[in-house]
């Protein structure tokens, strides 16, 4: 029982970020039809966008300090962070360690800009244009970005911590009548999954109860009669990238504490929300964010022991391998709609 | 002439010529001469050109014909590195087995994978491929050891049985050869300052590209051909005049594989070596950019593509900052330094850089890759030297984008 109930929760977190991935390639794809290759990237945007912020807060000037001696023997030079010097150390190192949750707030502006740009840009272009070359001009764009970021960053992974009070984990085991420690689990993963909870929930509600996200569901099934009541659909579509480039941005945002951002994890997340978004159904917004838990769930408990005894290798193909199964057997995926991308 | 039409069979002889004069086409420079890192002419990397030609000529036969975009070929070229690298252990380190045995094994797991993936269509069909790259990339790099090697990948070793060689003596390595000719051969010939390599390896693999090429154009020009052009066009349409068009697909799926098996034999033939990260995805990305880049759906389109991508991984990326400083010390010294500045970013270790920038200004500008700028220029100089632009050339140019 433990031991199920740990798998499930280990994979809440991976199958959090598969989750809030793919519902973003679904609003894009159910919006504009466009399959956007280059979504990974903005995921690792939103993860560099908390290690920029990172940056900027920990700047520091140099004093020396005559009264210490470094090990050679010279006076020790002493960086002191702008905002530590402004506000007292106090205040200064609890900002710099709150890097992360105050990144979204960094991060938000700077990704709903970079959808704006991206879509008015160069997609704008491609609606007529044949799948296949969508696929290749973002996957092209991917490249790019992801170069742009490696140009800047370095390609090593860059660590990003989250704040101290959630460096811990929790005894899970104990809270739920368990023995103390059979269950750990890291808090700042609980949160993860409580964030992408929100945000998803955040975004069903959008579009749900208000009057946009109502005129964008209208879009989503008839475009053309909604464009003839006089709605400017367009810009609204153009708001929805702007707004699932700012979920992707988002999850990596929080994802950088779980694992330290380097310039390729987009396109190591891209791959699999890939999978999890065909296998959700194409357009189907439940079906995205189902198939990412599903499948973040089913990885870690193929990588159980026992499981990998049975079946070698089996945590390393079992999601390709789920995914081959369901396109084959259903053809719109989990939750896919009558008619959209069926052939 | 061997069964082409005049102008196939002039391309045909183009190509023939490029192929056996690259030693000196690809040295223009002088050894001593500033220029001479633009020289390409080492036996490594014209191997790696026509190598890489063979695996692109194959994607297009899939891609530029049928339409499929597949995310997933390069598991086709793993398996046929280690189907060859399999026969050099068991067998014999002649090149001739490995190269059999690596186009059949990669024709038969493309037979698999084909027959499953081809049940979808469009962007499930490029999930379906990667996904099944995905895996024999996993499983060669976990489950699959004892037969790949996982992550350090495979070498002949002294000790294997190669039941046909003879016992190695202990510690020579052995290298892969044609009945007594080595693959690393080489011949070298100094004219005054220049220097040409013909390798033995670059001529047999040369010889292979060709005879890949001769067969894709033969397959473009047949009523195959034309049946996956229909599929391309419109297979609804194809399915409602009663034809099955699976079959026709799956063939040209399988005889795409069996390319790039053939280019996995050829690379292990030349550097008897193999490792699990050969079948990542991005390295069946890299050929669908060089099939992108070169023209997709034209004959030479996708060898210029993996001539341009690789010259651009083994030239370019070398480029650094002081040999940029070198080029522009001319220049007055601050807008030096802001030169020097402005395009380091572009070179070195970031010509994946410029290689996605240009990717993207291809998919964008150009539809029809490399071949299409060179007929629209061709068209412009044409129009020029008549006096005025003829309208039909330019359709014409404009066509094989489709």
């Amino acid at each position: 029982m433990e031991v199920i109930l740990l798998q499930i929760l280990n994979g809440l977190d991976k199958g959090s970020a598969y989750a809030l991935i793919a519902l973003g390639l679904t609003l894009i794809f159910g919006t504009l039809g466009v399959v956007n290759f280059a979504h990974g990237a903005l995921f690792m945007l939103g993860a560099f966008c908390a290690v920029t912020l990172n940056r900027i807060l920990s700047l520091s000037f140099t004093t020396i300090d005559d009264t210490k001696k470094d090990f050679l023997g010279n006076p020790l030079k002493v960086e002191t962070p702008y905002i530590e010097a402004w506000f007292g150390p106090e205040i200064g190192g609890g900002i710099i360690a709150w890097s992360v949750p105050l990144s979204i707030l960094f991060a938000i502006p700077i990704m709903v800009l970079v959808g704006l740009v991206m879509e008015r840009g160069l997609i704008k272009h491609f609606y007529k244009r044949p799948h296949a070359d969508q696929i290749l001009v973002t996957f092209g764009l991917a490249i790019v970005l992801q170069e742009v970021v490696k140009y800047f960053y370095g390609a090593n992974p860059i660590p990003t911590p989250a704040p101290p009070v959630f460096a811990g984990s929790f005894d899970f085991g104990a809270a739920v009548g368990f023995d103390p420690g059979s269950i750990i689990y890291p808090y700042w993963r609980l949160i993860y999954f409580v964030f992408a909870a929100v945000v998803m929930g955040a975004v069903f509600i959008f579009l749900r109860y208000t009057t946009f996200g109502m005129v964008v569901r209208a879009g989503m099934a008839d475009r053309e009669t909604v464009g003839l009541l006089g709605i400017n659909i367009d810009r609204r579509f153009t708001i929805m990238f702007a707004l699932a480039a700012c979920v992707a941005g988002l999850a990596g945002v929080m994802y950088a504490p779980i694992n330290s951002p380097n310039y390729h994890m987009g396109m190591d997340f891209l791959v699999l929300s890939f999978v999890v978004v065909v296998v959700g159904g194409m357009g189907s917004l439940a079906g995205a964010v189902a198939a990412g838990f599903l499948l973040g769930i089913l990885e870690s408990f193929a990588s159980l022991p026992f499981v990998v005894e049975i079946i070698p290798g089996i945590n390393q193909i079992i999601i390709y391998l789920v995914a081959i199964v369901v396109l084959l057997t259903l053809p719109r995926g989990l939750m896919g709609r009558k008619g959209v991308m069926e052939d | 002439m061997l069964k082409l039409g005049k102008k196939d069979a002039g391309l045909f002889l183009f190509v023939v010529i490029i192929t056996l004069l690259a030693p000196f086409i690809l040295n223009p420079f002088p050894e001593s001469s500033a220029f001479a890192q633009f020289n390409a002419g080492y036996p490594d990397l014209m191997q790696r050109f026509v190598i890489f030609g063979i695996f692109a000529i194959g994607f297009n036969i899939l891609f530029g014909l049928t339409g499929y975009l597949s995310f997933g070929h390069a598991a086709f070229l793993g398996v046929g590195s280690y189907a060859a690298i399999w026969m050099m252990k068991l067998l014999t380190m002649n090149v001739i087995p490995a190269i059999i045995a690596s186009v059949i094994f990669a024709g038969l797991f493309s037979l698999v994978v084909g027959y499953i993936s081809l049940r979808r269509s469009g962007i499930y069909f490029s999930i379906l491929t990667l996904a099944f790259a995905q895996m024999s990339f996993a499983m060669a790099y976990s489950v699959l050891t004892p037969i790949t090697g996982g992550e350090t990948g495979l070498q002949p070793k002294v000790n294997d049985p190669r039941i046909f060689d003879g016992a190695l003596a202990e510690g020579t390595t052995p290298t892969a050869g044609l009945f007594g000719v080595k693959m690393r051969d080489s011949l070298e010939w100094s004219v005054g300052d220049w220097l040409f390599t013909f390798n033995f390896g670059y001529y047999f693999a040369a010889i292979m590209m060709l005879a890949a090429f001769y067969v894709s154009i033969r397959i473009f020009r047949s009523p195959f051909g034309m049946m996956l052009r229909g599929v391309k066009t419109n297979q609804q349409r194809l399915n409602y005049t009663g034809l099955n068009s699976k079959p026709y697909t799956l063939a040209a799926f399988v005889i795409s594989g069996m390319y790039a098996g053939l280019a996995g034999g050829l690379l292990v033939a030349m550097d008897t070596q193999v490792g699990p990260e050969r079948m990542f995805w991005t390295a069946s990305g890299e050929v669908v950019l060089m099939a992108i880049l070169g023209g997709a759906g034209t004959l030479i389109g996708p060898v210029l593509g993996a001539g341009f991508i690789k010259y651009m991984e083994n030239i370019v990326s070398k480029i650094n900052d002081t040999i940029l400083h070198q080029w522009f010390y001319w220049l007055p010294d601050g807008l030096e330094d802001a030169v020097v500045a402005m395009i380091y970013p572009f070179i070195g270790k970031g010509w994946h850089l410029t290689l996605g920038i240009m990717f993207m200004a291809v998919v964008i500008f150009l539809p029809g890759g490399l071949v299409e700028g060179g007929q629209r220029i061709a068209g412009w100089v044409r129009g020029r030297f008549r006096g005025k632009e003829s309208p039909t050339s330019g359709k014409a140019a404009g066509t094989p984008a489709e």
